[in-house]
């Protein structure tokens, strides 16, 4: 009795966090998809948690101990290595001179010209 | 039953730690919330991290922490790695890092269940149990130094192991199709392999209920993990190079559905969260990119798409075969200039060749003579979802030019000239009009409703799908063959010498 009242408690919580994700993640725009995916990554990164539970224990032989250093280090390449790839990625999504007039100022502040340039 | 962690530091009670993780999960929700647009999601994104790094404080805070050396390590080798290769990686790499990062992630999952294994193993009943129920917010002592761990905690556990194993190899498998290690094309063993494929399954589940029930054997565990990281390669080294946004979202689902078991074994609520969110994120892509393609879930699962449909397709094409109009870039720079409204129709040939910057140079001209230039994007144009998005933002094309196929569809017909690089199946109108093609039904760009059509292609040759295009023979459109980059810099060239 006692012990199902933690397992539906998570239960419940698993239940409601997957309607909401559905209501949430629905609501980005497919142009924002590719920074959605790098920024799922970084918040899957949380697994990282479970490794420094683990490592909590009291009793880990040596080898659980090198399985688990291999997990935080897992972990927390998704957690910043997601953050900030995502970030990058957004910035660039953010920096738009809204108004037409203002692009063509910018245009002439670019690499992207060396680049074209470079490839004909 | 007295608590005395609880008395000895509030700051290491259990249920602050516990408040600290509902922090968290209420950060990452509000971040991803910011996502709904550009304005608000560098924030969005920040804030989620803000709401990690409180989940990780959380932990940290807990009494029976401890080998820091041993974590340090690992976080310092997880930074070493992360940081330089989120910060030079390039924007058309971009599926490979996705790819790459998800890997990662459903290792971590998969190790931990394995550690986890290790210690009920020996102990059924663990410590941390012990622990995690001491002093949390239900008070159950008793139960758990007396009896074994609950049933349910291994079958999360197994499940996390299981899954976490399948997307590790998988992600891997396609970190090396697109990063070009391993072919793109379809690798599989024929018609065996969905038996191969549905026998390596239930040799997983096989072995995971058998330790559920008590096999305290470790070699069976490590069977398992092997098991699912045969089946992870047999699932996706038969998916061709066109199929990889729809696999990459389901990997994606994959492992947050993992890291969302591991926190029901753990007791975690920031983990049952995170992960659920992200399972929810995986599976809505996976959906969408299924869809956008007319394809089930299941059938991409089951093969490439390289087999015997599309050879037939081929065949097919010779009905409708005739001639094509190859143009020059001055002839295709006179017709652009021209035109009152451009829509550029970007696909993988423009990733492959990087020619997003010269994309964007020359709608600039264009935009310079007084041409109206937009951008329609098909979701699974590219490898991976919105990745066309991301080149163009890359190369400063504005947010508001970049339109969704539903909304470029209908424009279409009052536009002058459509400009497809490196764009193929997307655009076919037999996915209209032959119901013969294995493409049909398949929502596509309608560019042949504009006036006129420039294809910038490499050579006459078909897509991934293996499909020829009814568009190439259209009276309307004219093809400049040659690699996207330079054919567009020719053209921008050509343009400014008018």
């Amino acid at each position: 009795m006692i012990l199902a009242s933690i397992l539906t408690t998570n239960l419940a919580i698993l239940v409601l966090a997957g309607f909401i994700g559905f209501v949430v993640i629905s609501k980005v725009p497919n142009t924002l998809h590719t920074p959605l995916m790098s920024g799922t990554n970084a918040i899957h990164g949380i697994v990282l948690v479970g490794g420094l539970l683990l490592f909590g224990l009291a009793e880990l032989d040596s080898f659980s101990k090198a399985l688990l250093v291999i997990a935080v280090a897992f972990g927390t390449i998704n957690i910043v290595g997601g953050f900030l790839v995502t970030d990058r990625m957004l910035e660039m999504f953010k920096s738009r001179p809204k108004p037409k007039a203002s692009e063509q100022d910018s245009a002439g502040e670019g690499k992207p010209g060396t680049d074209g340039k470079a490839g004909s | 039953m007295t608590n005395l962690p609880l008395a000895t530091s509030f700051l290491q009670s259990e249920s602050f730690i516990y408040v600290l993780y509902i922090i968290a999960f209420a950060l990452f929700i509000q971040g991803l919330r910011g996502l709904s647009g550009p304005t608000g999601a560098v924030r969005g994104n920040r804030i989620a991290a803000v709401g990690m790094g409180i989940a990780v404080v959380a932990t940290l805070l807990n009494p029976g922490e401890g080998n820091w050396g041993l974590i340090a390590l690992g976080i310092a080798l997880g930074v070493a790695v992360g940081v330089p290769a989120a910060r030079q990686v390039k924007m058309t790499a971009m599926p490979q890092m996705v790819a790459l990062f998800n890997g990662v992630g459903g290792g971590a999952v998969a190790i931990i269940a394995w550690v986890e294994f290790r210690n009920h193993g020996s102990t059924y009943g663990s410590h941390l149990a012990l622990r995690t129920f001491e002093s949390g917010p239900f008070v159950e002592h008793a139960i758990v130094r007396t009896g074994a761990l609950p049933t349910y905690v291994a079958i999360f556990s197994v499940f996390a192991a299981i899954v976490g194993s399948v997307s590790f190899w998988g992600s891997n498998i396609a970190f090396g199709k697109l990063q070009e290690i391993i072919p793109g094309r379809p690798i599989s063993l024929g018609s065996a392999q969905q038996i191969v494929n549905l026998v390596l399954l239930i040799l997983a589940l096989a072995a995971g209920i058998d330790l559920v029930s008590g096999a305290h054997s470790e070699l069976l565990f490590i069977g398992m993990l092997i098991v699912a990281a045969l089946l992870g390669n047999a699932v996706v080294l038969p998916i061709g190079g066109a199929d990889m946004p729809v696999v990459i979202s389901l990997l994606n689902a994959f492992t947050g559905l993992s890291a969302a078991a591991t926190g029901m074994a753990l007791n975690n609520p920031a983990l049952i969260v995170a992960g659920m969110i992200v399972g929810a994120s995986g599976s809505i892509l996976t959906n969408l990119m299924a869809t956008a393609m007319n394809r089930s879930i299941p059938s991409i699962v089951a093969g490439g798409f390289g087999g015997g449909g599309a050879v037939e397709g081929a065949e097919g094409a010779g009905e409708h075969q005739g001639t094509v109009r190859s143009t020059s870039a001055s002839d295709a720079a006179i017709q652009l200039a021209y035109a009152n409204r451009v829509v550029v129709v970007p696909g993988y040939g423009m990733a492959v060749a990087q020619a997003q910057h010269a994309v964007r140079e020359l709608t600039k001209e264009l935009e310079a003579r007084g041409v109206e230039v937009s951008y329609a994007i098909h979701p699974v144009a590219g490898r991976m979802p919105g990745h066309m998005n991301v080149l163009l933002a890359e190369a400063d094309v504005p947010y508001d030019q970049l339109k969704e196929m539903d909304d470029a569809n209908p424009e279409f017909q009052r536009t002058d000239v459509s400009l497809v690089i490196g764009a193929n199946d997307v655009t076919n109108p037999a996915a209209k009009n032959t119901p013969s093609s294995p493409i049909y039904g398949m929502p596509i760009l309608e560019v042949s409703d504009s006036a006129s059509v420039i294809v910038i292609k490499r050579s006459m040759n078909p897509g991934f799908a293996g499909i020829e295009n009814e568009l190439y023979f259209d009276p309307k459109t004219s093809m400049l063959f040659g690699d996207a980059k330079s054919a567009v810099s020719e053209i921008t060239a050509e343009l400014s010498a008018l």
